[in-house]
């Protein structure tokens, strides 16, 4: 029996001696393949008495499991080992800069119109258009302001040339037209938000000759200036992200409210910040106040019966305040180091659960 | 409109101090723009007396002075020609800051001799452009007494934005009646004795319009003061008028503007012995001229109204007086004149000449029509009063306009529209204060407007009344009641697909920009616009002179900015409004974008590549396909518009009619009259020409059919005429099998001398996914020969050996 043990020690070298899987499968082969060492003492087996066979039978199977084993293990190693030389060898130099990317990015003005809506959208304003040529009754008449209002004369007005009926359209100079189409076309009740662009014949530090206001307008049997009041003071804390904001109504004049307010809002300078909402200078934001009798009656609406409320501000100023923006005129210059500065990730969609802004 | 604090407290019985009284003014409406305190910057200057002047020892043009500050006697160098013994001045200590400068003044050595401090001039006080000479007080000034005081000048400014539509408070009496009435004070009487004439004003005076209504000039009073004598004005009014920045000129002038400011009411005063025949309104004729008090020269329109007499135009009514019947200091007998214009035709008549003059800024706002009389009673005593002489019996022609009806009014309206509580008491009181006649008793009240508030016509202008006396302040805050516990959807399919296209565009990595709606006619043209009625008549310059046609004339020019500032790699886009026409339907949205790569940008793994058409069109196919477009059913044409390279741009189209974008390399004219250097690749998509779905049937979708069984690719090369498109290809292999065929690919195209000229080989990809049972290959085969059958049949091609 000693033999058998010598001859299964020299195969667990042979094993543990294969170089590599070829070298391990030749080992194999000439261990338990058909014609291996092991594979013919087992053979021998069958011509063995039973009690020879008793003895030996156990013996050459334990060589076997160990010889099975010790190749399978032998396997594990040289294959862990080729893995780890195809690992090493794969090897490169991971600080290589990644393939470029183009980052776009979303205009401030964008951002904010769809911040707004995200607002007014939760107090359930829906969004209303119009287009931005418009005719002298949408931008004036229906609105109260009369042919002889120093607005309609060349010095603020975009008009086009007068057409060979006597019509004379014109760009529109404020985001209220729309209040009067919509009232003409869905009636009251109502509860729009207008966001768009607006011109006027302007240009300077401040003004630009295109600009984008957004026009509330909220319309049924009991709105009040209470409600206007309100409405802004949520709609201010909402989008400066603030807790608080101390605001101001300034009885003021426009045609087509009646009263009339301009709101402010508190802020502080200091060195070259702006914080909104607290301190001790104001900064005008918005124009608003209740719907004129005439508006609505321009807009097919009975005034006796109906009453509310409509505000305008300017987009590109809010964009301004909130986000320390500088200057109005680079708004529109399509600067790529402007946008990528100031612009937003297509991902940053705004919303009141999701937040406006990060 | 500017007053100083003792000019509103000769109206306004109050002990309110400027701040408080500017806090209510801006919460009453009219918004103060500033409170200026002249005297906190001059409270170290000092009254003092030039003792001796002799000249500095080292400079001939340097005085060298002893000043007695009242406490005592220091020396002062001093360069003004006037500083001479005796002179009483103004004198700044060592530590003064001088106003005009900023410049902190310290005791020093001027060429070798001490200074302690400085003689100031006017504009170095910053109270005028005065810099000839240094101030001369009056002889008899305490010394070392504070000049702020000494000069009037301890007198705050209060400078007010008065809206359009309150012309009464262009006077100081209007304001402070709005101040009382929101409880600042007691208003006083601003009601003026007549003064009694002494006999008939020989200056005639007349209205002289052919029945033309509404009148220019439906009253005209004057009168005549004799023996007046002209010269400066007292310290007491000049200084009032200079603090609101007006130029003294002589008392008579100094009154009318006086009154103008005090009252809100414009009067105009002639030497009368200039004057030839009846003074009268009427209007202008072509050809005549008026040389104006202003020095210029102004063509009379034949809308116009002017005050003429028989030598000709004497002023522009209501506008500017001229220059020939002015009053002068040799004036004796002056005439004046206290009239009403229709505020229209001086709003033209101002605009038409470009006068912006004090009067024609309150009578186009409207000026009180009850006033002309009593304006002129006021006049007439400031002139006796400072220049003497002796009046005439007031003269009056025609009247002034009918006051207008009463308005009713509910008092629960106020809290209806407002939400304030405001008792029927208050808002009586309120209206009352403010000057209307309330008829209280009734329900509805009537309130009848008084004469100076032309603003008012109804029932919503007195609550507006009511609620700014009462104070916004007082408006509560109240939430919008939610007309549903959630929400519903704000924003339209439409409008959300600007949004969505603005995102989708940007994550492909270009950049949004928003630009002018208007453009230059040249590149207008270019694109296709320029038409007429889409032409500004007053554009702010030629380059925005047009409404734009596109959006890619301003990304052309942004990509040339941008290139001019070294940016080689420009990815733009802009959603926004274009114009085809004038009416509403005419203006579309769009979502176009440009790219170009001036240098392709190089990376160490891989050869740069520019971008080509099929880098826009991916972008357009990508925009489409996810804003909803019904991408299996659209067409690609080779027919985009001419800012387009004829032969490498392409429409997208749904049914030959609807073109939703297109795309393709810009046009190589375009980019040279833009001076752009390298390819530039465009595409446009129509937002508005893509279908909204005939009827969304709720959220939910169809049914996933997906099979188990394996799918099966193919492989075909085809050569064909170089003139077929891939889409020809494409679309009959995807066509032979309708039913099996799930997707077609093409992944080679060759062109060369291996298959000759005019020929190309295209290799696609024909994946097969069979539903029911795994195909077999006498299947397959029969598909694959259907595939062949119905390339050649549609396109000619062969199937390449």
């Amino acid at each position: 029996m000693s033999d058998l043990e010598a001859q299964t020690r020299e195969m667990l070298q042979a094993v543990s001696d294969a170089a590599d899987l070829a070298a391990l499968e030749a080992v194999r082969i000439a261990v338990l393949g058909k014609k291996g060492t092991l594979t013919e003492l087992m053979k021998g087996l069958g011509a063995m008495s039973v009690e020879e066979r008793k003895i030996k039978g156990p013996v050459l199977n334990g060589a076997r499991d160990q010889l099975t084993a010790a190749i399978a293990a032998r396997a594990q190693a040289l294959n862990a080992t080729a893995l780890n030389a195809r690992l090493a060898q794969e090897r490169i130099d991971v600080t290589l800069p990644a393939r470029p990317e183009m980052r776009g990015a979303i205009h401030p003005v964008s951002q904010v119109i769809d911040e707004v809506i995200a607002i007014f959208g939760d107090m359930g304003f829906s969004v209303a258009e119009g287009p931005d040529i418009e005719s002298d009754f949408y931008n004036f008449t229906a609105l109260n302001i009369p042919p002889e209002h120093p607005a309609r004369q060349m010095h603020d007005t975009f008009y086009f040339n007068e057409k060979p009926g006597g019509e004379r359209l014109l760009l529109r100079t404020h985001t209220s037209p729309v209040q009067i189409r919509s009232m003409e076309k869905s009636g009251p009740p109502l509860r729009i938000i207008a966001p768009g662009r607006t011109y006027r014949c302007d240009s300077d530090m401040t003004h630009t000759p295109m600009f984008h206001q957004v026009e509330g307008l909220v319309i049924d049997e009991t709105a009040h200036m209470g409600h206007l009041k309100g409405c802004l003071i949520e709609f201010c804390k909402a989008f400066f992200e603030v807790d608080n904001v101390r605001m101001r109504f300034r009885p003021s004049h426009f045609p087509f409210t009646e009263p009339s307010a301009e709101v402010d809002i508190g802020c502080r300078r200091r060195g070259g910040e702006l914080r909104i909402g607290e301190g001790e200078d104001w900064l005008e934001i918005l124009g608003c106040g209740m719907v004129h009798p005439k508006v609505l009656r321009h807009g097919g609406i009975d005034p006796d019966k109906y009453q509310g409320f409509a505000f305008g501000m300017g987009i590109d100023r809010l964009a301004m305040l909130k986000y320390g923006i500088p200057d109005l005129r680079d708004f529109f210059e399509a600067d790529l180091r402007w946008l990528r500065h100031y612009g937003f990730a297509p991902l940053d969609i705004p919303s009141l659960p999701g937040g406006l802004s990060r | 409109m500017k007053f100083t604090l003792s000019w509103l407290r000769e109206h306004l019985d109050t002990s309110a101090g400027a701040d408080e009284i500017a806090e209510k003014l801006t919460a009453i409406g009219l918004e103060v723009e500033s409170v200026q305190d002249r005297a906190a910057a001059l409270k170290s200057f000092i009254t003092a007396k030039i003792i001796s002047a002799e000249t500095h020892p080292n400079a001939d043009r340097l005085r060298l002075c002893m000043v007695d500050t009242g406490r005592e006697q220091v020396q002062v160098v001093c360069g003004a020609p006037n500083a001479r013994a005796g002179l009483v001045g103004v004198f700044a200590p060592a530590g003064a800051t001088i106003p005009a400068n900023g410049m902190v003044l310290k005791a020093s050595k001027i060429r070798g001799v001490d200074s302690n401090g400085m003689m100031c001039s006017a504009s170095e006080l910053g109270i005028s452009e005065d810099h000839d000479g240094i101030i001369e007080l009056a002889s008899d000034a305490p010394l070392g007494a504070p000049v702020a005081q000494i000069m009037g000048l301890d007198d705050p400014v209060i400078d007010v934005s008065i809206t359009p539509n309150r012309p009464d408070c262009l006077g100081v009496h209007g304001i402070a009646r709005d101040l009382a009435a929101a409880g600042m004070g007691m208003l006083k009487s601003g009601a003026v004795p007549p003064q009694p004439g002494n006999g008939p004003c020989t200056v005639d005076i007349g209205l002289r319009f052919d029945g033309a209504a509404p009148p220019a000039c439906p009253v005209f009073a004057g009168r005549l003061v004799r023996g007046v004598k002209n010269g400066p004005s007292p310290d007491w009014l000049r200084q009032r008028l200079e603090a609101i920045g007006l130029r003294s000129i002589s008392t008579l002038v100094d009154i009318t503007n006086y009154i103008s400011f005090d009252r809100g009411r414009p009067l105009h005063v002639y030497d009368a012995d200039k004057l030839r025949g009846q003074i009268h309104a009427r209007l202008g004729r072509t050809g005549e001229k008026l040389l104006a008090l202003d020095g210029n020269e102004y063509e009379i329109d034949s809308a116009d109204c002017v005050i003429a007499d028989d030598n000709g135009v004497l002023a522009l009514g209501g506008v500017i007086g001229g220059m020939a019947s002015g009053c002068s200091d040799a004036t004796v007998n002056v005439f004046i004149e206290s009239a009403w214009f229709d505020p229209l035709r001086i709003a033209a008549t101002g605009r038409r000449h470009g006068i912006g003059s004090d009067a024609r800024y309150r009578f186009e706002r409207g000026v009180d029509p009850q006033f002309v009389v009593p304006g002129l009673e006021l006049a007439t005593r400031m002139i006796m009063q400072l220049c003497g002489g002796a009046a005439s019996d007031v003269r009056i022609a025609g009247a002034p306009p009918a006051p207008p009806e009463a308005i009713e009014f509910r008092p629960e309206r106020v809290r209806a529209l407002t939400g304030m509580e405001v008792s029927d008491v208050e808002c009586v009181r309120i209206l009352d204060a403010l000057g209307f006649a309330v008829e209280a008793d009734t329900r509805p009240m009537g309130v009848r407007a008084p004469s100076w508030r032309p603003d008012v016509h109804g029932e919503s202008d007195l609550v507006e009344e009511v609620a700014r006396i009462n104070g916004f302040d007082k408006l509560p805050a109240t939430p919008l009641p939610r007309v549903t516990p959630i929400s519903g959807i704000a924003v339209s399919l439409p409008q959300n697909r600007v949004r969505w296209a603005k995102r989708l565009l940007a994550g492909r990595g270009m950049m949004e920009a928003v630009t002018w709606s208007f453009i230059s006619p040249r590149m207008a043209e270019m694109f296709g616009g320029g038409a007429k009625e889409l032409t500004l008549a007053n554009p702010i310059s030629t380059e925005l002179a047009v409404m734009r046609p596109s959006l890619l004339p301003n990304l052309l020019a942004a990509a040339k900015r941008n290139a001019d500032r070294g940016m080689s790699e420009i990815a733009l886009f802009e959603v926004g409004p274009q114009y085809a026409g004038d009416a509403p339907q005419d203006q579309s949205m769009a979502a176009s974008g440009i790219r170009c790569a001036q240098n392709p940008p190089r990376h160490w793994s891989h050869a740069g590549r520019g971008v080509d058409v099929f880098d826009v069109k991916a972008d357009a196919l990508a925009a489409l396909e996810q804003l909803g477009a019904p991408v299996d059913r659209l067409k690609i044409t080779a027919d985009a518009p001419g800012w387009y390279h004829p032969g490498r741009s392409g429409v997208i189209r749904l049914g030959p009619k609807n073109a939703l974008a297109c795309f393709g390399e810009v046009h190589p004219a375009i980019l040279e009259a833009l001076d752009l250097r390298g390819a530039v690749m465009a595409f446009e998509i129509v937002l508005d020409a893509i279908p909204l779905p005939k009827s969304r049937g709720g959220p939910s979708r169809t049914p996933l059919r997906s099979s188990g069984l394996q799918p099966v690719t193919r492989d075909f090369a085809f050569l064909v005429d170089s003139a077929v498109t891939a889409d020809q290809v494409l679309r009959a292999a995807a066509s032979s099998a309708p039913d099996l065929i799930t997707d077609v690919s093409l992944f080679d195209l060759y062109e060369g001398e291996r298959i000759g000229a005019g020929r190309k080989s295209l290799a696609i990809s024909v994946t097969l996914q069979p539903r029911e049972k795994t195909l077999t290959d006498k299947e397959i085969d029969a598909i694959a020969e259907a595939v062949i059958a119905g390339v050649k049949k549609a396109t000619g091609g062969e199937l390449r050996g």
